[in-house]
């Protein structure tokens, strides 16, 4: 069967319990910019209706589902978008700039002789075709990427894109797949890491706020997760939190953690290295609390108190409770 | 068994990076360079695993420009016993698809059992190297992996995944992209730093690898634009004398923020 026009593959990353991962929505929002978004869900067979409807909620025209074997790590997925991109010939490739989308997007690249920009923040079209827009070094550089020639395979920085597409009335047709046999990892099913909470997801949330060694033990780094929940935030660490074990390494924001632009950030008893503000400087406003008048932190912060964490944070719950009320 | 380890240069993060605003390449010139932590890292799993089996040859990969030779002597006096260097001025400003093509030649060239990469490199933040190493190989690939034990076939351990944590085994050959849970690298001690200098160190082209990066060849990605953000400027600061909270309540209303 034909495929829309202009088309942009886009792959949804699956959750173990067969939903489409928060990232959808963005990169299916994202490949609307460019042309008509065909997805692809791959999954054990039976497991992921529910992201194939979510697809179809967030705007893709085509759904193309793949059953593939769940034990092989990467390699089923890979050879289910290869054979998508057969058969759909499209403008752009698509794919989260999440652990398994980068592996996905890493091999798809050498399989097909594809140019491979990465972790974008932004996509575009001009004449010459798909310009991927990146924020590099903390976001003090701006770059745009492209293909000498060819269509691009583009990772997408999860929660950097807020365009979203309209639901579509999507086809949802099933691929066909032939199997690479490439070698591969085996893996056992993920356990979660910690329970799932009902917090807002640190990557696109509007509010986070992180907490660092300054909070010294896991039982006072509760203080920032109540400050988080009093503002309907995201909770995010520095690594000195993570490496204490304040917290798990999800919520580490940084350089080699996640990247974040929320329109308030609040760090908290984070003296700002210049790793950690590589990951949220882009942020719109920045409120620091720290003892040590002379922390880095307060070179970026809008808003800064020089005080204890302690004494400050409890009495801004409290305040914060009361003004809710 | 033989290791190859892939360490990279970067600039130091604890410096300023820039970028070239005419190439759009990392100014190598704006601050230090270092070897990134997390490939040292990966170093660290190779010769713990060789202290315990003697007759593991543990080789330091890097594809860098040839100011880097000090970094990858580095990577000796760490403890890797020899390190292959791939230089060449064709390979300015290369692409991950160039990279990749060229570490897998190297890679090829040395016949390992195992290849051990860092999950991210902290400049390009690309983390797909070690896939697309995995896929020019033809070789298994566990990523992420946050604990790694090497064994005679295969190799077991953690991986992180975007979900939660999962125990994988990668049969050999395989390539293993580990992350900064596992330990930082031993440091180099004097005698290390000494016997480093008598180590041996090959430099390669891509005429010995016999690759070709012909650009009408192989499609690239390519800069197309570069641009410098102005700094964040501080804004207040203020020392808590009891009513920094209340202070800051008041900040967060007037910008609509609560
Ligand atoms: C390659 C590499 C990658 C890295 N990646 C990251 C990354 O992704 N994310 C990251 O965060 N770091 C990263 N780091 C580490 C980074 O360099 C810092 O070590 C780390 O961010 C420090 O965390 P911290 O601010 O919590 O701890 P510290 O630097 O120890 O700061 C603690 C702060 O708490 C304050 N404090 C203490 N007690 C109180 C109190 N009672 N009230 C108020 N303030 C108090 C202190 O004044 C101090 O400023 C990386 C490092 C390297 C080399
Ligand atoms: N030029 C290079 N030379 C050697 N190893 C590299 C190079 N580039 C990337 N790597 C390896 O691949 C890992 C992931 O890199 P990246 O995909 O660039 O984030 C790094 O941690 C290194 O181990």
């Amino acid at each position: 069967m034909a495929y829309p026009v202009n088309p942009i593959l886009v792959l949804v990353d699956v959750t173990p319990a067969g939903a489409a991962a928060p990232s959808t929505a963005g990169l299916i929002g994202a490949a609307a910019l460019l042309g008509s978004p065909v997805a692809v869900v791959a999954a054990p067979a039976g497991t992921a209706q529910a992201a194939v409807d979510a697809a179809a909620a967030a705007g893709a025209q085509v759904v193309l589902t793949a059953d593939v074997d769940g034990g092989p790590v990467t390699v089923p997925v890979v050879d289910a978008l290869q054979a998508a991109f057969r058969a759909v010939q499209p403008d752009a490739v698509l794919v989260s700039n999440s652990i398994a989308g980068r592996d996905v997007a890493g091999r798809l690249a050498v399989r097909e002789r594809l140019a491979l920009s990465v972790d974008a923040v932004g996509v575009s079209r001009d004449d010459q075709g798909v310009v991927a827009h990146h924020s590099v070094f903390g976001g003090a550089f701006l770059t745009d990427s492209a293909p000498t020639f060819g269509v691009p395979v583009i990772t997408v920085r999860q929660g950097a894109i807020d365009a979203r597409a309209d639901a579509a009335d999507a086809r949802v047709e099933p691929l066909e797949v032939t199997a690479s046999g490439a070698p591969a990892a085996t893996g056992e099913p993920v356990e979660a890491v910690e329970a799932t909470s009902s917090r807002p997801e640190l990557r696109g949330a509007k509010v986070v706020v992180s907490g660092g060694r300054g909070l010294g033990s896991k039982e006072s780094f509760a203080l920032v997760e109540d400050l988080a929940d009093v503002l309907g935030g995201a909770v995010g660490a520095s690594r000195a939190a993570v490496d204490a074990g304040f917290i798990p390494y999800a919520h580490q924001v940084g350089q080699t953690g996640v990247s974040v632009s929320p329109q308030l950030y609040v760090a908290v008893g984070i003296s700002g290295a210049i790793q950690h503000r590589a990951g949220m400087q882009t942020a719109k406003t920045i409120v620091a609390i720290n003892k040590d008048p002379d922390s880095p932190i307060f070179d970026v912060a809008d808003f800064g108190i020089v005080g204890d964490l302690f004494t400050v944070v409890p009495q801004l719950i409290e305040q914060l409770r009361a003004r809710k009320a | 068994m033989r290791i190859f380890v892939l360490v990279k240069e970067v600039s130091d993060t604890y410096g300023d990076r820039k970028l070239d605003l005419v190439t759009g390449l990392a100014d190598r010139g704006a601050g230090e360079v270092v070897l990134d932590e997390i490939t040292e890292r990966a170093l660290e799993v190779a010769l713990s695993h060789a202290d315990a089996h003697p007759g593991t040859e543990v080789v330091a990969l890097s594809m860098a420009p040839e100011s880097a030779t000090a970094s990858i002597r580095r990577a000796l006096a760490i403890g890797a016993g020899s390190a292959v260097h791939v230089v060449d001025g064709q390979l300015r400003g290369a692409d991950l698809g160039v990279t990749a093509a060229v570490l897998a030649a190297a890679v090829r060239r040395g016949g390992p059992d195992l290849v051990i990469t860092g999950n991210l490199s902290t400049d390009g933040s690309g983390g797909v190297l070690p896939a697309m190493l995995a896929e020019h190989l033809g070789f298994a690939l566990a990523s992420a992996m946050s604990s790694v034990t090497i064994g005679e076939t295969e190799v077991a351990g953690s991986r992180v995944t975007d979900f939660g944590s999962q125990r994988v085994t990668v049969p050999l050959p395989a390539v293993v992209s580990i992350t900064e849970a596992l330990p930082d690298a031993r440091f180099p001690n004097f005698k290390g730093i000494m016997a480093a200098k008598k180590k041996p160190l090959e430099v390669l082209s891509l005429a010995d690898l016999g690759v070709d990066v012909d650009p009408a060849g192989v499609p690239q990605s390519i800069l197309t634009a570069v641009s410098e953000k102005p700094p964040r400027a501080a804004g207040v600061k203020i020392t808590d004398e009891g009513d920094a909270a209340g202070q800051l309540v008041e900040f967060l209303a007037q910008n609509r923020l609560v």
